[in-house]
């Protein structure tokens, strides 16, 4: 596999190191951390117009996000990540930011659509221009809708993200 | 029955109300007076050889930039069908722009509760009598009403909720253990553009 740097350990992945022969690995624990993390992302849906339907598409088993490890879940309390799908208006604008409040750390938001993105073609007194005027936005998929590659690759986009992170479990970090 | 026959019979039982019998494509409107609105839909109801039981829809137009020059500046439109006959009807109720109200027919049709509570909330125009008038779209605190054409595209001021919880967004970031993008709302001045013109 890769080189031998001293006599026992065996480097298998930059920075990762197994002892032979020991079931055991030496590494950073931010590694582990994040490819926990990153294998699965629960996300809550929030479905507010069309997206929503692509959403679904995305999930259903054409397209199969389970093999990413992404399985929705339809409470905040127990998702590490949500899908913001369609139109925001600013009505629903402070129940967007209170679901969101109630997800615990690490949490993360895909600002799926143009709607999501920045209001679309909704330039109008009723709608947000952007989620991200709400809530911090870590992804955004552009499109109306996008199709169901795009919202996988955003995820992806997601997986990459979290598997740059540093000691993401402390604000003295 | 046709159209045209149900807005001749209801002319002659009122012929104070009725101001104008319109034909577009096949469509009949009957441009009324407001003052008898509940008795005229409630006479199209009950009366044997009419029965039009069912209030299809009811709805608010402006009629500020219509070149007709007989028509007040608000109307209300009541779209009748009769289930068991078949034929349906569009009365048309003129409002005034300086007294912008009509009789509610929530005592006629329950149904028509949400209906006039949308009139109200989105053209301004509010309904005597009607047992629970509120918004029913819009945050109960929005000021203004949309559909009426000097209303801006953009409203004229930012909704006073959004601008609180745009606040809080900010003031709960510091607290945030990610590195997602909070993006500070647009400057005021998006709102003062808009189709203002009139």
């Amino acid at each position: 596999m890769g080189e031998i740097k001293e006599p026992g350990l065996v480097e298998i992945e930059d920075g990762v190191k197994m002892i032979p022969g020991a079931n055991a690995i030496l590494g950073p624990l931010n590694k582990l951390v994040n490819w926990g993390r990153a294998g699965s992302i629960w996300p809550v849906t929030f479905g507010l117009a069309c997206c929503a339907i692509e959403m679904m598409d995305t999930g259903a088993s054409t397209n199969d996000l389970d093999r990413f490890g992404i399985i929705f879940r339809a409470s905040p309390r127990q998702a590490d990540c949500m899908i913001v799908a369609g139109t925001l208006t600013k009505k629903m604008a402070p129940i967007l930011r209170r679901v969101y409040d109630q997800m615990p750390e690490p949490r993360y938001v895909l600002a799926m659509g143009s709607c999501a993105c920045s209001g679309g073609v909704f330039n109008s007194y009723a709608v947000t221009q952007g989620v991200d005027t709400i809530v911090p936005v870590d992804v955004y998929v552009p499109g109306c809708p996008p199709r169901p590659a795009a919202l996988m690759q955003g995820l992806i986009k997601l997986q990459e993200k979290i598997l740059q992170e540093q000691y993401r479990w402390s604000l003295w970090r | 029955m046709e159209s045209m026959e149900v807005a001749r019979r209801l002319q002659e039982q009122f012929s104070e109300e009725v101001l104008d019998i319109c034909d577009f494509q096949g469509q009949v409107g009957v441009i009324v007076k407001r003052d008898k609105i509940v008795e005229m839909l409630r006479w199209l109801r009950d009366s044997s050889d009419l029965r039009m039981d069912h209030l299809m829809d009811l709805c608010g137009v402006d009629n500020k930039n219509r070149p007709e020059a007989n028509l007040q500046r608000f109307e209300v439109v009541y779209n009748l069908y009769s289930i068991p006959l078949r034929h349906s009807i569009r009365i048309r109720a003129q409002v005034p722009e300086n007294d912008p109200c009509v009789d509610t027919i929530t005592t006629l049709w329950t149904g028509a509760d949400w209906h006039e509570r949308e009139c109200f909330d989105l053209m301004g125009i509010s309904f005597t009598g009607h047992p629970d008038l509120r918004r029913i779209l819009l945050p109960d605190d929005w000021q203004g009403h949309p559909l009426r054409k000097e209303y801006p595209l953009k409203g004229r001021e930012e909704w006073s909720g959004l601008v609180e919880l745009q606040r809080k967004a900010v003031e709960l970031h510091q607290f945030d253990l990610g590195k997602g993008i909070l993006r500070q709302p647009a400057a005021e001045q998006s709102h003062t553009k808009g189709n203002d013109k009139s």
